[in-house]
């Protein structure tokens, strides 16, 4: 594109001092449209690329705006001094980043034009050649490896984990960024010691990768279900205690990781 | 660079014993001070008055009770049971004699006093009549701006009734060289003055009067020399007696000498700090920056081995208690604007040295512990944060914060130093600034800055705007036209400015023959020994002997003046989608809702008693009905529907608080018709008057005297806190509100602004929450904002914005890993958070 200041995207929030998703204090941008179908999502408007309605607080909201990287850069670089102080910066999540490769890139790339740290919160599921437009801009990935087995990982994502896996250790060996590994522990899906061990000693085996974090599932986005008319899949499911974390803790320690309860 | 020693020091059990015994009774009002006041008055008419202050505050040091309470290494009490007051009838005396009976009972700051006491007041306080500052202030004052103060435009309560307060003297030199290094000083200039000098009268009778002072000081620490003597000879406790023994050297040494070593510091400072609020009752008697001028003598025995880091926090630790003992009772109305028995005694960590080097130093990281230790609501504890301070620092003052005592409150030096180089301070003076009471900048020892000269409330003069300079029928403002008539916005917001600049007007006369009377009455000759260059100049610090002298009254509303001109502008003027009229009536009809219970039950009594006067008695019945006509107004269906169309257009217009451009810097324009108009004026004492932001808590009373006003803020509600935004109006979170906070001008506000900051512990939990806090100061200060304070939300409050979600909504919380918008999480979930709280502050 000869000017990517005017490429356009759509996203459907942006949060501020947001201190979980990367280092410091970062604005998230929330692109919408996911490949996945995560049963504990919290973010259901976000996987639709559709623009769409929801209710909230009684009233109806449109979910999903039309931008350009021009639109945003604004509004990303009125927290710039936070950036600054903190090592912070802009965090693209979403939905999936990925999947707006005429658009994600070069938010980042303006982003990187003026000196701030940028990280992607992503599913990692996209072709290669995809994750190779992006990886010139980014700094950080927090990318998620919610399961090892690829039939478990299809039943609760709609996705298998073949390709997931591939691409996590090409962006290892790509040496371009710093690679995290964050694991959504889930009541029923993957939240015993075995499975999140072997997870922990995948991400392991990656050259570069020294931190893990382990997400305990909760209930934000359950309200959301309701808004958008759709049933909440993992309905009744408790949340996990702290004891249990920190069993689940000790276990992913055991790779040898850099290991933490929340991001 | 300097290695800071940043592990905690365990609490002793000496210091929870003087914690438990500090809370363990109701505080008394003591009435010897009054009793031996007036005897020494009476026994002096005639006399020049400085001499007679400083005869009196001798004889009261000679015959006032002394006490050493059990546990205490430092001592020096003002009244003999713990956290009680003694008074003040020089300044005023009429209200408390009102209240001798109610005091006890009343919901803030409630003091026993027992019959007794009672009775010595009433018979001390006749001999007053006539002779008080606030008396003599009402004779200087002109109608018109008593006609503004009582109709609520602006309050100078704070120094009507009371003493100034307000100073930081020069402790290190006292604790240095000691009284009788003061004496020779002051002697040396007695010996300059010529009988023939055009003002040897008043200049001789300071400098006596200074001397007598001094000489009180010392022989009062001797008496506590002599008790603690005593009370060692009687003492079976081995350690306690030594203990007493060394309390009894140390008062026979200081503050008549300079002090040798740290602990003797510590209890010269104690004197010095306890002893200025014998002679006056002025509040916010600052000790400064303490981890300065006491680190001498802490490095110089630590160096020599003859005194623990551990020890240095005992006496510390002791000395933060001590501040809690003194206490003051103010009328009734004053106390639930001061809640909390504060004396607002600022003491500073932290900041610059005068040639602009880091002054962090191992003290200022004992003064965060003592208020860990202590969690007590004095000292008022500030550090100064500049480019160059440690981040060790900065995690250590997150931590204190972390605790929820809503300590300590952050200033930025890249803001302050030039604030006050603007108004003729040198760039060393402005280095070595503290901050005096809540959040006012100045030079220690040099200042007679009048800070919290007036609550001035920016949203009383808009009122006026709609009534053409009326209130509750008689013309308090200036006549700027009939508001329906007003054809642009230009021409409506200068007749704001224009009654604005009005009661800036009105405000100064009263500060000035408050302030003239102060010098007249009640000049005080034992702190301005303390003060330069008062010894040089032969006059008190009342009479304008400081080097720098200023007034700084305070106004407050910003927030809720920008979002209602802005309204104006935009739905008036602008978009023309409602008519001046249409919005007249809004107001005037408090948008169609009832009064608040306390307003309409004050309504009600001010019609009864008007039908009383007229002679028409009205039944139960008929009162129950005026009520309930002021709680739910009498508006018809109809007129709230019109009502609630105007309310939401106002909701939906941008505001302050959203990190939009447009907006904030009209609330920096807002500003500047408050803080630029004030400093065309000067004070008697050869000052200037210059401008502060903030309303300490009086932005409730005050809002409850306040009508409706456009931003559609209710009839009788708060008016916004600080600089802050409107409470509950700032919706896109804390980087967001602090960005607006910081495009307004700081710099010009150079007698302070205060801006409160809402989070919840959560989000500044682990090393990597203290840092992002840090960060998030740090950035607010790069954009030149000048003062910042957390208030790190309790269980409580949780409760309430569950209640009032609309007060909160950039509230931020830590969700298992997570943080977000509180009153954006589903009512289980929030349930879930604040029952963590209640577990993490039981803990």
């Amino acid at each position: 594109m000869e000017n990517y200041l005017k490429a356009r995207g759509r996203i459907f929030d942006i949060q501020k001092y947001s201190i979980h998703d990367g280092p410091g204090i970062r604005t998230i941008i929330f692109l919408k449209g996911c490949a996945l179908r995560c049963r504990w999502c919290c973010n259901p408007e976000s996987q639709e690329f559709d623009i769409q309605p929801m209710m909230f607080e009684g009233k109806e909201k449109i979910m999903g705006t039309d931008v350009s990287v021009e639109d945003i850069m604004p509004v990303i670089l009125q927290d710039v001094f936070y950036y600054n102080r903190s090592g912070g910066g802009v965090t693209l999540s979403g939905g999936e980043a990925l999947l707006q490769p005429d658009f994600a890139p070069h938010l980042l790339h303006a982003c990187k034009d003026s000196g701030i740290n940028t990280a992607i919160e992503t599913t990692g599921f996209a072709k290669w050649e995809t994750i190779e437009r992006y990886l010139p801009y980014l700094d950080y990935v927090l990318m998620d490896i919610k399961h090892m087995n690829s039939t478990k990982h299809k039943e609760f994502t709609t996705q298998s984990n073949e390709l997931i896996l591939e691409n996590a250790r090409k962006i290892a060996e790509s040496g371009k960024v710093n690679l995290t590994v964050r694991v959504p522990v889930i009541p029923t899906f993957n939240a015993t010691p075995e499975e999140i061990y072997d997870i922990a000693e995948f991400a392991a085996s990656l050259p570069g990768v020294r931190k893990l974090h382990l997400l305990p599932y909760h209930r934000l986005g359950q309200g959301k279900y309701d808004g958008l008319g759709r049933p909440y899949a993992l309905d009744g499911v408790d949340l996990i205690p702290d004891k249990y974390m920190k069993i689940l803790l000790e276990t992913a320690n055991k790779s040898g990781l850099e290991c933490q309860i929340g991001g | 660079m300097k290695i800071f020693n940043t592990t905690d020091i365990p609490k002793t059990d000496r210091i929870q014993h003087l914690l438990d015994d500090l809370f363990a009774k109701m505080p008394e009002i003591e009435t010897e001070r009054a009793v031996l006041l007036t005897e020494s008055y009476k026994a002096t008419e005639g006399l020049p008055l400085v001499k007679r202050r400083a005869l009196a505050f001798e004889h009261i040091l000679e015959n006032i009770p002394i006490t050493i309470r059990d546990n205490e290494l430092v001592v020096g009490s003002a009244t003999k049971a713990p956290r009680s007051c003694q008074v003040f009838p020089e300044y005023s005396y009429e209200w408390l004699e009102a209240e001798l009976d109610t005091v006890e009972f009343r919901e803030a700051d409630p003091f026993h006093i027992s019959e007794e006491n009672k009775q010595v007041l009433r018979q001390v306080y006749p001999y007053w009549k006539g002779k008080t500052t606030s008396e003599l202030a009402s004779a200087y004052m002109a109608p018109e701006a008593q006609l503004a103060i009582e109709h609520n435009m602006f309050t100078p309560g704070n120094y009507y009734y009371n003493g100034v307060g307000h100073l930081t003297v020069d402790y290190g030199k006292v604790i240095k060289i000691g009284y009788k290094g003061y004496m020779e000083e002051i002697e040396a200039q007695l010996s300059k003055c010529n009988v023939y000098d055009a003002d040897y009268a008043r200049r001789h009778e300071f400098l006596e009067s200074a001397l007598i002072s001094c000489r009180a000081a010392i022989n009062y620490a001797r008496r506590y020399a002599a008790l603690a003597y005593e009370m060692a000879q009687k003492c079976t406790d081995a350690a306690r007696k030594q203990e007493l023994l060394i309390i009894s050297k140390n008062c026979a040494t200081v503050p008549e000498n300079g002090a040798e070593t740290f602990y003797e510091a510590c209890q010269s400072f104690w004197f010095i700090q306890m002893l200025i609020q014998m002679e006056g009752s002025g509040h916010s008697i600052s000790p400064g920056r303490f981890d300065q001028y006491m680190y001498p003598y802490y490095e110089a025995d630590i160096n020599k081995g003859i005194l623990t880091r551990e020890f240095a926090q005992e006496l510390l630790d002791c000395i933060w208690i001590k501040l809690n003992d003194l206490n003051k009772v103010r009328d009734a109305a004053s106390a639930e604007g001061f809640a909390g028995y504060s004396l607002f005694q600022n003491l500073c960590a932290g900041g610059q040295t005068e040639d602009g080097r880091d002054a962090t130093n191992d003290l200022s990281f004992l003064c965060i512990q003592a208020s860990m230790h202590t969690r007590l609501p004095a000292p008022s504890f500030s550090v100064r944060i500049w480019n160059g301070t440690p981040n060790e620092f900065l995690i250590k003052c997150a931590e204190l914060t972390r605790t929820g005592i809503g300590l300590p409150a952050y200033y930025n030096d890249e803001v302050i130093i030039p604030a006050l180089m603007s108004r003729g301070i040198t760039l060393e003076d402005a280095r070595g600034y503290n901050i005096i009471g809540c959040v006012e900048p100045q030079v220690p020892h040099k200042t007679d800055g009048w800070h919290d000269a007036a609550f001035f409330n920016m949203c009383r003069p808009l009122e006026l705007v709609f009534s053409n300079g009326m209130d509750k029928g008689v013309q308090v403002g200036l006549k700027t036209g009939d508001v329906l008539q007003m054809t642009t916005f230009d021409e409506f917001y200068d007749a704001y400015k224009a009654q604005m600049k009005y009661m800036i007007r009105m405000m100064v006369n009263a500060d000035n023959a408050i302030d003239v009377a102060h010098a007249e009455r009640c000049p005080l000759p034992f702190l301005s020994v303390m003060v330069d260059d008062c010894i040089a100049k032969g006059k008190t610090v009342q009479e304008g002997g400081a080097h720098y002298n200023f007034t700084g009254p305070q106004g407050f509303g910003i927030a809720n003046m920008t979002d209602g001109l802005y309204a104006v502008k935009t739905l008036v003027f602008d978009k023309k989608l409602v008519s001046m009229a249409d919005f007249k009536d809004a107001l005037i009809h408090n948008y169609g809702r009832g009064l608040t219970p306390k307003a309409a039950k004050l309504a009600t009594q001010e019609v009864v008693d008007n039908l009383a006067s007229m002679n028409k008695p009205v039944t139960k019945e008929q009162i129950a009905d005026i009520c309930r006509m002021f709680l739910e107004g009498t508006s018809s269906q109809e007129d709230i529907v019109r009502y609630d169309k105007l309310l939401n257009m106002i909701d939906d217009l941008p505001k302050y608080g959203n990190d939009v451009e447009e907006i904030d810097l009209f609330a920096r324009d807002v500003a500047y018709v408050y803080t630029k108009e004030l400093q065309n004026y000067k004070n008697p004492r050869g000052g200037i008057f210059h401008a502060g932001l903030y309303p300490v808590s009086a932005n409730v009373p005050l809002g409850e005297q306040t009508g409706a006003t456009p931003d559609g803020r209710l009839a009788n509600t708060p008016i916004a806190d600080g600089v802050g935004p409107r409470s509950g109006s700032d919706r896109l979170g804390p980087t967001a509100a602090a960005n607006s906070v910081a495009k307004l001008d700081h710099a010009i506000a150079s007698n302070g602004t205060l801006y409160n900051q809402k989070f919840h512990p959560s989000a500044l939990s682990g090393m990597e929450g203290l840092q992002n806090f840090a960060a998030y100061i740090r950035a607010f200060f790069d954009q030149k904002g000048m003062h910042m304070q957390f208030n790190v939300v309790s269980k409580e409050t949780l409760l309430d914005a569950q209640k009032h979600p609309e007060n909160y909504k950039s509230l931020v919380v830590r969700v298992a890993g997570y943080s977000a918008l509180f009153t954006t999480l589903s009512r289980s979930l929030q349930d879930d958070i604040i029952n963590r709280t209640e577990q993490a502050f039981n803990a």
